[in-house]
């Protein structure tokens, strides 16, 4: 039965929304410090445990956040019972390692920053367990990636810390991009990607042809997260981290992480041959060789990463028998792990802290100094070696059962015997814990002198032990979490199991036995075979790691280096290339309709035009040396596009083009003044051939595409805007309608956008005249090659008389917009061309004068009205800018139409007036400071004088 | 009609290539605004060519129109490419005056080393 509880919600969140607060509050002392992070953690734990008892009775919780539901993009959480275990777990042991951490951490560790991350690596690690949706629990799988990272070079003056963090992020964070293809294959393959839906569709997913793809790049998410053979080189370098980040990352969460995505994706993905060879193989090897180098590792930390590498390869393999009871055991035995592990790990943080040192060779005797420590670390090791009446020997029993009856290709003892070999030398090390660290005479030569730690410290791992006892004598009190969590683990009803001490004379007892006699039998002889061992030649998985960091690192830099080499052109001509060569690979795919649309018949005239551009086109590549030609010749081309626009039903756009064309012009001529005048040749026929062959080839290719599509008919929207353009809108011209109307919030967004060029351009002029530039601006001697009659008086005169007109024409333009061809765009390109007339015929000085407002203002003017006419329709309780319009008749004048759009349209023409009056007066003050005449009094030209060059910048 | 429109699409984008494939600033610039015509009229003619049917909607009848609505992408366009042509025009000029030089392509010795914010000697 599905449950709706939101509150499942607040708990994955908690901890991120807590993560800030250990940060700040350390200000408040170390113990604050601690406080405030176990405060979202206990919550977030007891909030889970409220809703534990459903779970336990069979239900599922569900909860959701709609986000884009159209492309199944949720944030969807549920709780059943393999979630309950895991976050379960992952908040318990959160804790007490947050109590452990406040003991542990010395006064220089910034403890502040350690809780944070350790805080944001308990969410993301409750994201992963808890999520519905694939794509949510990738996102929290990688943030485990990247928090951990942060936690594992937590001291970030250790070298070893910094390299093992780094290895750690890029072992697993290749495995997690692995795994975000299989996810994507297997939501695919569903058509959703819903975590539940997915469980739901095993027999369609096994089915499937991409199954095998899937399955190999899950299972490499899951191998690299859980340090899998051949991948676990990265945990033991991770365990450079502080101890509380080891117990909790190694033992009970991170490397745990991908065992439950195994299990979680056990009903799915189990089952097949290749799921058992694969997962059983790689969890049988990783746990002999993982157990094999413990044994050999002096290190105590060391030792515990490769058994926790032995023991998930352990859980691995059980999950990878697919059978229902080898679930069971995993389960179990994860949980089982957990508490002995986390116990040894802050044990052997205890031993580092207390005694200074974790070297083995260096301890022994410890027994007497610290006896507290000694019996919890000796029962969680026992544990782990698999003595009775401690849990770890009950899932161990329970596990070579189950590799008792298992065979492997054929052969019915290659996983048991391999499997009591696990067994035997996790015994050895287990026991090598106990006497090598505890047993054996006290010594007089420790770094430090040890004693038992303060009850704060040593209080977390008595409790994970007393877990153990008490599991292992009374194993059935675990047996329901169990059964819930392996039931959701497998979906489906469990057989009988009964979690006991007992099992009576089975295989899996004398296996158990074997295990124990022949390691202790190991240990007996450990130091001649630790020569041995060490005269063995091994691979070291550093060096091969970094070898390959490095060569990947010095191909990618061969790659950038040939090209991306500084040429501007040879990027482009990458560019091109690459794009045209795409489409051509598209085109040549097939799947064309055929033609739809008649040819439209072409008058002489249009001819003329055309042969008009062609000419231009062409004489602009020929001549482009020239500039001041090419610039002539561009007009040419402008305008012969402007008439095309007419002929074509669009009498906007011609209007728009032909004064943009105008500035542009302008621009271009005001730039070209300090410009050189002539390109110098500097390519060779053979470099201009090549460049000639792919400008034809990307022309002929859009060219044929633009050919293509105009003889098809496609379904387009247009239509509903025709249709709504007067009802809707209030105005007859549907493009401006569209422009201030149906897509306003785009319009917007384009003037603001335009007001953003001119700032800029504002700025870089203000940046140029401040910098070293002005120097040669000031020297340069521009004024002498022009004419000395700068301000011609006919120009002058007419200019001034056509000012009104064309401001006129401008706001003539923009009131007919709303109805016919105009609008704010065109209006205020023309009133820009009318005041730019100014500047070219009176002087910048003369005009600059009597210039009343700043254009910045006009800018921002431009945007805020625009933007007020959008907030206004909230007033009215409709979306941002929904218009309004009405028409009204006063007579004698015409009805006329008054709408909200056209005062957004008078936002539009500011917005451009200024934006475009900005950009040519920053380049006239260039031309001011580099000593053009001034002439406040433009008609007092006296032909005998040469100019003067005033070089004050006013 | 529309072989005319397809064909000056592609002379303009092939001129427009070229240019920007030249080692100037100044060639660039106009090959950029070459660029910009051919991809304003190819996105114009995604509406399909008419003649005489502007969307200027008639009071009366069934009067059918030409698609309105990548003329309102392309009116847009226009305006904001000339926003971007001066943007790009102000920076070649900045380039040029800091620089004495307005070539595109960086050679062995610009790479990397003429950082101080000194221009180099005219």
């Amino acid at each position: 039965m599905d449950l709706i509880d939101h509150s499942l919600i607040v708990i994955a969140l908690l901890p991120f929304a807590g993560a800030l607060v250990p940060g700040l509050m350390i200000r408040a002392g170390r113990n604050a410090c601690a406080v405030f992070t176990a405060l979202p953690t206990a919550l977030a734990l007891t909030m889970l445990l409220l809703l534990a008892p459903s779970v336990m009775a069979g239900d599922v919780i569900t909860a959701e956040l709609r986000w884009l539901p159209q492309l199944g993009l949720s944030a969807a959480f549920f709780l059943d019972g393999l979630g309950l275990l895991f976050a379960a777990m992952i908040l318990g042991v959160g804790l007490l390692i947050t109590l452990y951490a406040r003991f542990y951490l010395s006064g220089e560790d910034p403890m502040g920053q350690f809780y944070t991350y350790l805080l944001l690596f308990q969410g993301a690690m409750l994201g992963i367990v808890l999520s519905d949706n694939i794509l949510l629990l990738l996102v929290f799988w990688e943030l485990t990636s990247l928090s951990s990272f942060l936690l594992i070079g937590y001291w970030k003056h250790l070298p070893e810390g910094r390299q093992g963090a780094r290895m750690a992020l890029a072992v697993t964070g290749a495995g997690g991009l692995a795994m975000i293809g299989g996810m994507l294959i297997l939501g695919n393959i569903v058509g959703s990607y819903n975590l539940t839906d997915i469980l739901a569709a095993g027999d369609q997913i096994r089915a499937s042809e991409w199954y095998l793809p899937a399955l190999i790049l899950i299972l490499l998410g899951a191998f690299t997260k859980s340090a899998q053979f051949p991948f676990h080189f990265w945990l033991p370098h991770a365990m450079a981290a502080p101890t509380p980040v080891s117990a909790y990352l190694h033992s009970a969460t991170m490397v745990k992480a991908g065992v439950f995505l195994m299990a979680r994706m056990w009903p799915a993905l189990s089952g097949t041959d290749a799921w058992f060879y694969i997962v059983s193989s790689v969890g049988l090897i990783t746990m002999v060789i993982g157990a094999l180098i413990a044994l050999f590792k002096d290190d105590l930390k060391a030792l515990l990463a490769f058994s926790t590498v032995s023991h998930l390869g352990l859980l691995t393999m059980l999950l990878g028998f697919g059978t229902p009871i080898a679930a069971v055991v995993a389960v179990f035995h994860i949980i089982n792990h957990l508490t002995f592990k986390a116990a040894l790990f802050m044990t052997a943080g205890i031993v580092d802290h207390e005694a200074h040192t974790r070297d083995i060779k260096r301890l022994g005797g410890l027994r007497h100094l610290m006896p507290v420590t000694f019996v919890i670390g000796t029962l969680a090791a026992l544990s782990m070696a698999g003595i009775p009446l401690l849990n770890g020997f009950i899932s161990k029993e329970m596990m070579l059962e189950e590799a008792a009856h298992t065979g492997w290709a054929g052969s019915p003892y290659a996983v048991p015997v391999l499997a009591t070999l696990g067994a035997l030398l996790s015994v050895a090390y287990s026991f090598r814990f106990i006497a090598h660290v505890f047993l054996g005479p006290v010594r007089d030569d420790y770094p430090a002198k040890p004693h038992d730690p303060p009850f704060g410290m040593w209080a977390a791992p008595a409790l994970l032990v007393g877990l153990v006892v008490l599991i292992g004598v009374l194993p059935h009190l675990a047996e329901p979490l169990v059964r819930t969590a392996a039931g959701a683990v497998t979906g489906s009803d469990l057989p009988y199991f009964s979690l006991k001490i007992w099992h009576g004379v089975t295989p899996a007892l004398f296996m158990s036995g074997i295990a124990v006699i022949g390691g202790a039998a190991l240990l007996a002889i450990h130091a001649p075979l630790d020569r041995v061992w060490a005269a063995l030649p091994r691979p070291e998985a550093k060096v091969i790691f970094d070898r390959l960091v490095a060569g990947v690192v010095g191909l990618s830099r061969r790659i950038t280096e040939r090209s991306h080499d500084g040429a501007m052109s040879r990027y482009l001509a990458i560019f091109v290339v690459a794009t045209t060569v795409l489409g051509a690979i598209a085109w040549r795919g097939g799947g064309v309709p055929a033609a739809t649309r008649e040819l439209l018949p072409i008058p002489p005239v249009v001819l003329v035009g055309w042969v008009l551009l062609l000419g231009a086109t062409g004489a602009i590549v020929l001549l482009h040396r020239q500039r001041f030609i090419a610039l002539v010749v561009i007009g040419v081309i402008g305008l012969m596009i402007s008439v095309g626009f007419v002929y074509l039903s669009a009498p906007d756009l011609a209007l728009t083009q032909i004064s943009v064309e105008t500035v542009t012009i302008m621009l271009l001529l005001l730039a070209l003044h300090y410009l050189p005048k002539t390109s110098p040749v500097e390519s060779g026929v053979a470099r201009r051939l090549r460049d000639g062959v792919i400008a034809v080839a990307a022309g002929g290719g859009v060219g044929a595409l633009a050919y293509t599509f105009l003889l098809r008919d496609t379904a387009t929207i247009s239509q509903y805007h025709l249709d709504n353009s007067y009802s809707g809108g209030g105005g007859t011209n549907v493009v401006n309608v569209i422009l201030v109307d149906f897509r306003g919030y785009d319009t917007y967004g384009e003037i603001i956008v335009l007001g953003i060029a001119g700032l800029v351009i504002y700025a870089v002029m203000h940046a140029l005249l401040n910098g070293p530039a002005a120097r040669k601006l000031r020297n340069s001697d521009y004024t002498s090659t022009l004419s000395r009659d700068r301000h011609p008086l006919m120009v002058v005169i007419a200019t001034r008389v056509m000012m009104p007109v064309a401001v006129m024409v401008g706001i003539y333009i923009f009131l007919r917009g709303h109805n016919q061809p105009g609008g704010g765009f065109v209006a205020g390109l023309v009133v820009s061309i009318a005041l730019l007339m100014q500047y070219m015929a009176s002087g910048y000085a003369w005009t600059q004068q009597r210039q009343r407002i700043e254009y910045h203002v006009l800018i921002g003017w431009g945007v805020v009205i625009a933007g007020l006419t959008g907030v206004g329709s909230w007033l009215a309780g409709r979306p941002f800018l929904t218009s309004a319009f009405d028409y009204y008749h006063f007579p004698p004048i015409e009805e006329f139409e008054l709408a909200t759009a056209m005062l957004f349209d008078i936002g539009v023409l500011l917005a451009v007036l200024g934006a475009v009056m900005l950009m040519l007066e920053s380049l006239s003050r260039i031309a001011r400071y580099a000593g053009e005449t001034v002439n406040p009094e433009p008609m007092d030209y006296d032909p005998s004088q040469r100019p003067v060059a005033a070089k004050e910048e006013s | 009609m529309e072989i005319v429109v397809a064909s000056s699409v592609g002379a303009l984008t092939a001129a427009g290539v070229y240019l920007i494939l030249r080692m100037r600033a100044f060639a660039s610039i106009l090959g950029l605004a070459l660029l910009t015509y051919a991809v304003n009229v190819f996105l114009f003619a995604s509406g399909r060519l008419a003649i005489n049917l502007p969307p200027i909607l008639q009071p009366y009848g069934d009067a059918s129109y030409t698609d309105p609505l990548p003329q309102a992408l392309v009116l847009t366009a226009i305006v904001i490419s000339f926003g971007m042509t001066a943007v790009l025009v102000m920076v070649a000029l900045g380039a040029y005056l800091e620089s004495d030089d307005d070539r595109l392509d960086m050679d062995g010795t610009d790479q990397g080393l003429d950082h101080d914010g000194e221009g180099k000697a005219p």
